[in-house]
């Protein structure tokens, strides 16, 4: 008897549940092609996760493989020039996160066509604050690395 | 409408490598900010995909979070493009909006 009333109960939460998520996390939830946990995940691991589903992803220091060209101090953090440059070869994406932001996720630029893509993106992103900007190179389904670190002295978000 | 998303968009050969570098006019909100008059939240706009073609051929799509500035500006390369092809910038946000426009490499 009281069965349907507690499942119809239990869905109405769960509902509700999500409706009140989905409202406090809409500004940064929503994004047309990337798995919906990375776009609203608040941290870096968490973000990793999300994208690369746990995949192992190799450290990368040498700049001769991945260079991240960014300012060492940003004056402002609503515009920071990043440039990611590689030389893996068969590139299929490089994913630019940045470590401090509330959503570190900030852009995944996917290459169609490994034979004739050049590893090089140049973009422009919002810093909140001083933080690690990390490039992450998936090149013949392998994932690798690097990061950078990029000082703010005026925060780019909210405000 | 045209002229608040306006959209400036190069293609350049040199050395047989082709650098594409588009502006678009966005505000790019992250749903953050708040209105200084009545404290009330900027609902979140912005660019969450953009893709390039060359020749109808997508070359890059780019997926976009609020991370990225207002007025968004991209660069990449790519080979086998030669002067006079065609190459494509077509985006969408999360209202639905879209622009695009086409150049040819010079």
């Amino acid at each position: 008897m009281n069965l349907p009333r507690r499942t119809f109960l239990k869905g109405v939460f769960a509902t509700g549940g999500a409706m009140a998520l989905g409202t406090s996390v809409l500004p940064q939830s929503v994004m047309a092609d990337l798995p919906e946990t990375a776009a609203q995940a608040k941290s870096l691991s968490e973000a990793e996760q999300a994208l690369f589903d746990g995949a192992q992803i190799t450290e990368i220091t040498d700049e001769n493989v991945i260079a991240i060209k960014a300012p060492e101090i940003a004056e402002n953090g609503q515009v920071v020039q990043i440039e990611v440059t590689t030389n893996l070869e068969k590139l299929e994406s490089i994913t630019i996160l940045a470590e401090k932001n509330p959503v570190p996720l900030v852009a995944q630029f996917n290459f169609h066509d490994p034979k004739n893509a050049v590893g090089w993106v140049k973009t422009r992103i919002k810093m909140v604050g001083t933080s690690d900007v990390i490039a992450v190179v998936k090149a013949d389904g392998q994932l690798y690395a690097a990061r950078r670190e990029v000082t703010v002295t005026l925060g780019g978000c909210g405000g | 409408m045209a002229d608040e998303f306006k959209i400036r968009l190069r293609a350049t050969l040199k050395d047989s490598i082709t650098t594409v570098q588009a502006k678009i006019t966005h505000p790019m909100e992250t749903g953050a900010r708040r209105k200084l008059e009545t404290g009330r939240l900027i609902p979140a706009h912005f660019i969450q995909e953009v893709t390039f073609e060359h020749n109808s051929q997508v070359v890059m799509s780019a997926d976009w979070s609020v991370g990225i500035s207002k007025d968004p500006y991209c660069a990449f390369k790519f080979k086998g493009g030669v002067e006079g092809d065609t190459v494509t910038v077509t985006w969408t946000d999360n209202k639905g909006n879209t622009g695009t426009k086409a150049v040819t490499i010079d």
